[in-house]
Parts: structure tokens; sequence; C-alpha cells
């Protein structure tokens, strides 16, 4: 049963996750990051039922635990399908959208494939097994995509802060959830430790989104340049 | 075994990420002329030394703080920190990196003390509101 703190942290969460699409609406970007703000728009909708479930069945239902395992995978597809939108979103002056689109329904359809290929041996719960392993591997494939994006907007110097930041704290992110995973596989012991630390993980993405689109103006510009190469004045 | 790949490769990208972010906080910061009050009180003209860090962070305390630069100004406290640990771990054996520490540390010691400017210049528009009647 989750205790206070626990309740604390997912209230600061969901918070953070109307605070983003607020934040988006107010700096009128909503439309810009579109696949971004309705990735946090289907968070805040998962949060609240998932609060229904939670006060109609309880916490040890079975109905909780299908929605959360289920819920958490098809947002962890959307937050993959966000983060092509924003490879898109570099990719554009290039004109190679549709080669980016294509290869990153292959990464997935590869990822879910390598998947199944880990839990086929199982015999109870194969589905929920599949979910929860897709998510996992989804968020390696997410960080090692957000790393080679974070490649290529040095590269092509891109300039837009926004951008920049998003794909920052994305990748923060990413690579937090992947450890986190990891360290549960290797050290089942402390898998209790780490699924609550899992909550607190979850409000990083949102505050860094909210704080990039509360603080920093539309059109501000960085010069990636000066982080490719050591920064010289 | 995968897991273990897995757990190595994330704590290196994040830590990969962090220094990214940190980079663009100086690097958005590196072209602003310090005033000449700065200059004064920090001796910091052009180029900062990479010792001078906790001495600019003192003086930092001092002045009211600004909501706006505490995210930013603990990120370059912590970057600092770990280029410190990288110089006097990591860079024993590699001359360059520990030249490479020592210029980002100096260019954190830069970004502290236009965060310094900063805060002077609020502390004199907060005191100017005070006096207004």
């Amino acid at each position: 049963m989750p205790g206070p703190l626990e309740f604390l942290i997912w209230c600061t969460g969901f918070v953070l996750e109307v605070a983003v699409v607020v934040c988006a609406i107010r700096a009128h970007v909503f439309r810009r990051f579109l696949p971004l703000n309705l990735y946090m728009a289907a968070c805040i909708i998962g949060d609240l039922v998932r609060l229904r479930i939670f006060f109609h069945f309880g916490f040890t239902s079975k109905e909780y635990f299908y929605f959360y395992y289920y819920s958490d995978a098809l947002l962890t597809i959307v937050l993959y399908l966000a983060l092509i939108s924003l490879f898109v979103h570099v990719f554009k002056e290039l004109n190679a959208e549709k080669f980016v689109i294509l290869g990153a329904f292959v990464l997935l359809a590869g990822t879910a494939f390598f998947s199944y290929l880990v839990i086929e041996q199982s015999t109870k719960l194969l589905l929920t097994r599949f979910v929860v392993e897709l998510s996992q591997n989804l968020y390696f494939v997410g960080l090692i995509l957000t790393y080679v994006l974070w490649g290529a907007i040095l590269k092509l110097r891109e300039t837009r802060a926004h951008l920049v930041q998003l794909v920052l704290s994305l990748g923060v992110y990413f690579s937090l959830f992947a450890a986190n995973y990891a360290i549960r596989n290797l050290y089942p012991s402390v898998s209790p430790l780490a699924i609550a630390l899992l909550q607190f993980l979850g409000c990083l993405l949102p505050l860094a989104w909210a704080y990039a689109f509360w603080r920093i103006p539309a059109d501000a510009r960085l010069q990636p340049a000066r982080l490719a190469t050591a920064v010289s004045r | 075994m995968m897991a273990a790949i897995i757990l190595v490769c994330s704590l290196i990208l994040m830590l990969q990420f962090f220094v990214s972010y940190c980079r663009s906080l100086i690097a958005a910061c590196a072209t602003e002329q310090l005033p000449l009050e700065v200059q004064e009180v920090t001796g910091i003209s052009v180029a900062a030394s990479p010792e001078d860090f906790s001495r600019v962070v003192q003086l930092l305390q001092l002045c009211p703080e600004r909501p706006e630069d505490r995210g930013d100004l603990r990120a370059i406290g912590a970057y600092y920190r770990l280029l410190g640990f990288v110089r006097t771990t990591i860079a024993r054996a590699a001359p360059s990196l520990k030249s490479w520490a020592d210029r980002e540390r100096s260019q954190c010691t830069y970004f502290a003390a236009v965060a310094l400017g900063r805060r002077i210049a609020f502390s004199r528009n907060l005191l100017a509101q005070q006096m207004l009647p």
C-alpha cells in the first residue's frame, strides 16, 4: 500500500505533467512539440485512470497490476514516438523525415521481436512479461537513440534552445530509467527500493520540460559549436 | 551480463548528457561581459582561474538569492566537483585531460562570476523598488 510519501510524489508528478502542457500552451509551442505534449496528456489521463482503479479495486488488485504494466508499456511507446518527432525536427531540413520514421518503426518492431525472444520460454503470464520486457528494452533503445540525436544536434549545429534542452533532459531520463531496470535485474534484492525510486525519477522529465517551456523563450538560440569544442571566449 | 552492460552504458551516457547540459549553461554565459564591479571584486576580467570558483561562490552567497539561477548554479557546482575528481584521479595518467579539466573549471568560475553580476543587479533593483515611495 503506498504511503503518504509515495502519494506526495505521485501528486508532484501529476502537477508537473499538467504544468508541461500549460507552459507549452503559454509559450505558444504546444503545436510545435505536439507529440511531446500528447505524451504528457497521455500521462495525465493514465495517472487519473490509475488513481480511479486504485481507489475502486485497491493497490494489490489484478486490475491495478494489469493496468499499471500495460499502460506503462503504451506510454513508453508514445514516449519513443515523441523522441522520433524530435528526430524529425532535427532532420527536417535534410528532407530525411520519411527515412527517420521508417527506421523508427523498424527499430520498434525489432525491439518487440527481441523482447518476445527473451520471454518466449515463460509459460505463465506471457503477454504481461512481454509488455514489461518491451518497456525495459525501449528505455535502453530510447537512450541510444537520444545519444545519436544529440550527436546529430552537435554535427548539424542545431541552435534551438528548446530542442537542445528537451533532448538533454530526455537523455538523462532514459539513462536513469535504463540504469534502474538494469539494477533491478542485476540485484533483485534491491528491487523494492529501485521501484520506489522509479516514481521519483518519473517526476524529472516533466520537471525539466516544464522548466524548458516556462523559462526559455520560444525563439532562444544556443551555439552548439561551443558545446562540440572547448568553450572559448 | 546484458543487464550489467546496460547499466554501465546508461551511467556513462547519463554522465555525458549531464556534462553536455552543464556545458550548454556555460556556453550561454561565455560571451557575456562581466560588469566592472564584479571584475574589481573578483579580480576576473577576461579569463578566470580554475581555483577561484569557491571564492566566487562565497561572494555569491553574500547576495540575495535569485530563484532563476539556483538550479543552474547547483548543476555547475556539481560539474565543478566532478571535474575536480577527474583532475585528481583519471587525469593523472593523461595530461591533456588535466588541461581540459582546468579549462572547464575556469569556465565554471566565469559562469559563477556572471551569476554574481546578475545577483548584484538583482539586489540593486530590489533596493530601488523598496526606496520608491
